[in-house]
């Protein structure tokens, strides 16, 4: 594009230039004094020339950024013009909006050619305003919705928090409840325990345990004791109504027996037809039967009262021993009451048997009695009839006459009249006198019954009582033993839980007492550890200083032998570098070294057990050990002669240009002249990679004798130049590595040697 | 290497000017015998001679590590 330009413009300067040479020839035609205005014509047309290929880029320029960006690039000094022409470039535009836009967005005022890309610029800033302004209106709305759901979610979340809190107050309720019911356990508990307390406080007070035991024991030897006394009354009631008892009833037997035995003989005497003696006989043991019989019932009758007396004062005892309300009395006092009853019971059959026995005796006797009545009466009939028979009248068989027999049939005949009258007369009477004798015997049996049913009710009900005594007395039992067994389950209850709390209250006494224990051990511990400790450190301690003291003796001398040896192996490394320093001295012009092998094998033998010398010795390079170094002065001499090489090869590089710019190269070399030595720079700067002005500072540094700096130098060279010089850097470069292995040798043997001499 | 490139100097300019000789030489051979004694050939063959040498020369220096190998005769 330049070039076409330029082509351009130089075809237009050319025409340009042309006409005005046309022109000025033709003007040549009609004037001919126009030579030195040709002069300026020319000079007119290249400025004219100039000017148009300067406005023509500037133009193109403006319009072509490219274009601009590569004039400027290119033709120096055109982007000082191009701006002062068409203002600072895009890029630079650019780079101050980016500038300007972050502080603020009021804008600057900017230069009006650039307007339009300050609007763009502009709406580009208010776009993205609008878009935060909305945005913050979003994140409002954002942040409504956000606050919504977050009231939302805390009264949610409040919500949750109060589910937990009806169980609090629930498990409150709860709890308080229980409190209640503890309470209501606890004041009824309580108020037992303050009733009882108060009771077991005033029976603490006034009865302690020991007294109450005592007490309880007094209570059981008096309620003993009663017993006793009461089981021995009884028994000595019980024994005496017994024995009345069986008395009376073997008097009311004997009675009874008695009875019968006079109403057998009553009967046997009345009915009974024997001899007179026999009769008198019969009636003396009648009556003898019959003094027996009263006998034996009056017997019966004392002895009857004196069972009855027996038996009340037993039954007497029993109330009393009853009303002691002792509980071990009352078995006892029921055996007794039995044996009453039973004694009771048997005296009234007894009795009843007796009586029955009486009224039949009564029974006999009254018609005895009547049978004697009667038979007195025939006796006196007899007698009045026949006075004469007063006597036994039936043993008069032989004496009475006819007359008296007959009187006697006759009176016979009447009386047999008359009792058959009295038969009928009894006949009639008869069903009258039984009815009444029946009622009479009702009656009679009634009472009888009566009085039996009573006696029997009498037993009976005592029978009841005394079964209901019993049955009362073992549930009596069976509800003490019950008591008993629950009082003892009490008891044990109780004193399982006092085994607990005790326990528990052991355990815990045990747990702080053990706590205590501990600690205070563990105190003690700690100090007996720390004491033994510090002691251990201690006695450590000395023990240490003490070893490492010998051990720094042993090493003290041990080292001394070894620093001897040292020293030598020293002093003869050193002496083997100073060899090889001297070695080196060796070289002279032109002439390398000695080869350094020899020097270098005896510094490796001095050193064969230190590495870094070892390391040292093997780092001579071998060119250096087979051939030897160069000095530095033939180095120098050397340089000298090669610089003029390097002069005149200064222009040809890598690329190895052609022989024209050989010839060049060898112009320049002759055409600039430069320092022999200059002093070199701290620093390099571009400028100085020239080759004469390096090979003036290496001359220098050679001249003061700093090849390093030299060969440094040296070593910037480029191009053909740098082959030339190649063979002296290398040289040198040999040189310094030699050199610099030497020193570090001589160096470090010189440090052994200083380290290992002894200090007088 | 100040040897190398001093010899290298030598060789090439003994090249070119044996060349460049040749070269005359040989046009002016050419001239008389073929084209009637006219000058071109021999400027031509001096031109192409020093040409030549002076190729030669450029090449020379160009590849300095070529190594040019010389014949040793068996004695």
């Amino acid at each position: 594009m330049l070039r076409a330009c330029l082509r351009g413009a130089n075809a237009t300067a050319r025409s340009c230039g042309r006409t005005p040479l046309t022109n000025l020839q033709h003007c040549r035609h009609y004037t001919s004094g126009g030579t030195g205005g040709g002069a300026a014509k020319v000079v007119a047309a290249g400025l004219v020339t100039v000017g148009g290929g300067v406005g023509g880029t500037i133009l193109y320029a403006k319009w072509d950024h490219k274009f601009r960006a590569a004039v400027e690039n290119n033709v120096p000094y055109s982007d000082w013009l191009l701006g002062l022409a068409l203002g600072p470039s895009f890029q630079a535009t650019n780079k101050q909006m980016e500038m300007v836009q972050p502080p603020s967005m009021m804008e600057k005022p900017l230069k009006g050619s650039k307007a339009k890309s300050e609007k763009s610029v502009k709406e580009a800033a208010e776009s993205p305003a609008k878009e935060t302004t909305p945005v913050p209106s979003q994140p409002a709305q954002s942040i409504e919705e956000a606050s919504a759901e977050a009231t939302h979610i805390i009264s949610a979340i409040s919500e949750v928090s109060s589910v937990p809190a009806p169980c609090d107050t629930e498990a409150t309720v709860v709890k308080e409840e229980c409190k209640e019911c503890h309470d209501h356990e606890d004041t009824p508990a309580v108020v037992q325990p303050d009733t009882e307390s108060p009771a077991a406080t005033e029976a603490l007070k006034e009865r302690p345990v020991e007294e109450v035991t005592a007490r309880l024991a007094q209570q059981d030897l008096e309620e003993q004791d009663i017993l006793a006394s009461v089981s021995a009354s009884l028994e000595d009631s019980l024994a005496s109504s017994a024995k009345a008892t069986l008395q009376a009833i073997g008097a009311q037997e004997a009675a009874l027996q008695a009875i019968t035995l006079h109403t057998l003989k009553l009967k046997e005497a009345m009915e009974a037809e024997v001899p007179p003696q026999e009769k008198s006989a019969q009636w003396k043991d009648l009556e003898a039967a019959l003094a027996e019989r009263t006998s034996a019932v009056h017997d019966a009758g004392t002895a009857l009262s004196n069972a009855n007396e027996a038996l009340d004062s037993l039954k007497s005892v029993i109330d009393k021993s009853k009303g002691l309300k002792v509980i071990a009395v009352r078995p006892l006092v029921l055996a007794a009451e039995e044996n009453l009853h039973n004694m009771v019971v048997d005296l009234d059959k007894v009795v009843t048997k007796v009586q029955s026995s009486e009224s039949e005796a009564k029974i006999v006797s009254q018609y005895s009695e009547l049978v004697n009545e009667a038979k007195q009466q025939f006796q006196r009939e007899v007698s009045s009839l026949t006075p004469e028979i007063q006597a036994n009248w039936k043993g008069l068989t032989g004496k009475l006459s006819a007359d008296d027999l007959n009187s006697l049939i006759a009176h016979a005949h009447r009386r047999i009249d008359q009792l058959n009258r009295e038969l009928a007369e009894q006949r009639v009477r008869e069903q009258i006198h039984i009815d009444a004798s029946l009622e009479q015997q009702k009656l009679e049996d009634q009472k009888a019954l009566e009085k039996a049913v009573g006696t029997a009710l009498q037993h009976v009900k005592e029978e009841a009582r005394l079964e209901q005594e019993r049955k009362l007395s073992e549930l009596r039992e069976v509800m003490e033993a019950e008591m008993r067994t629950q009082l003892r389950r009490q008891a044990a209850a109780h004193t399982d839980h006092v085994q607990d709390v005790l326990k528990v209250q052991e355990q815990e006494l045990k747990a702080d007492a053990e706590q205590v224990l501990s600690s205070k051990m563990l105190d003690q511990e700690t100090c007996y550890r720390q004491m033994s400790q510090e002691q251990l450190d201690g006695f450590t301690l000395d023990m240490n200083t003490a070893y490492a003291r010998l051990k720094g003796m042993e090493e003290a001398i041990d080292s001394h032998v070894v620093a001897e040896e040292e020293a030598r192996k020293a002093h003869h490394l050193w002496l083997s570098v100073e060899a090889l320093n001297f070695t080196l001295k060796t070289a002279d012009a032109d002439v390398p070294t000695k080869p350094l092998e020899d020097a270098a094998q005896a510094v490796r033998d001095s050193c064969h057990d230190n590495d870094f010398a070892l390391a040292l010795a093997s780092a001579l390079p071998e060119e250096s050990l087979q051939r030897g170094v160069y000095s530095e002065d033939s180095l120098r001499a050397r340089f000298n002669s090669l610089r003029a090489l390097a002069r005149r090869v200064a222009l040809i590089d890598e690329t190895h240009n052609s022989l024209y710019q050989y010839f060049l190269s060898y112009l320049q070399a002759a055409m600039l002249f430069e320092d022999k030595q200059e002093a070199p720079p701290a620093q390099l700067s571009s400028d100085d990679l020239d080759p004469f002005k390096l090979l003036s500072y290496a001359s220098f540094c050679l001249e003061h004798g700093d090849l390093e700096l030299a060969a440094k130098l040296v070593n910037q060279l480029r191009g053909e130049a740098r082959r030339v010089v190649e063979d002296w850097l290398t040289e040198a470069r040999l040189t310094l590595e030699t050199r610099q292995v030497v020193s570090l040798l001589s160096a470090y043997a010189n440090a052994v040697g200083l380290g290992t001499t002894q200090a007088p | 290497m100040a040897d190398v490139h001093g010899r290298k100097w030598d060789r090439c300019l003994a090249d070119t000017a044996v060349k460049t000789v040749t070269g005359l030489a040989v046009g002016l051979v050419f001239s008389v015998v073929l084209f009637k004694r006219r000058t071109w050939p021999v400027s031509l063959g001096s031109g192409l001679g020093l040409g030549m040498g002076y190729a030669n020369c450029q090449h020379d220096f160009r590849s300095p590590y070529l190594v040019h190998g010389s014949m040793v005769k068996d004695q």
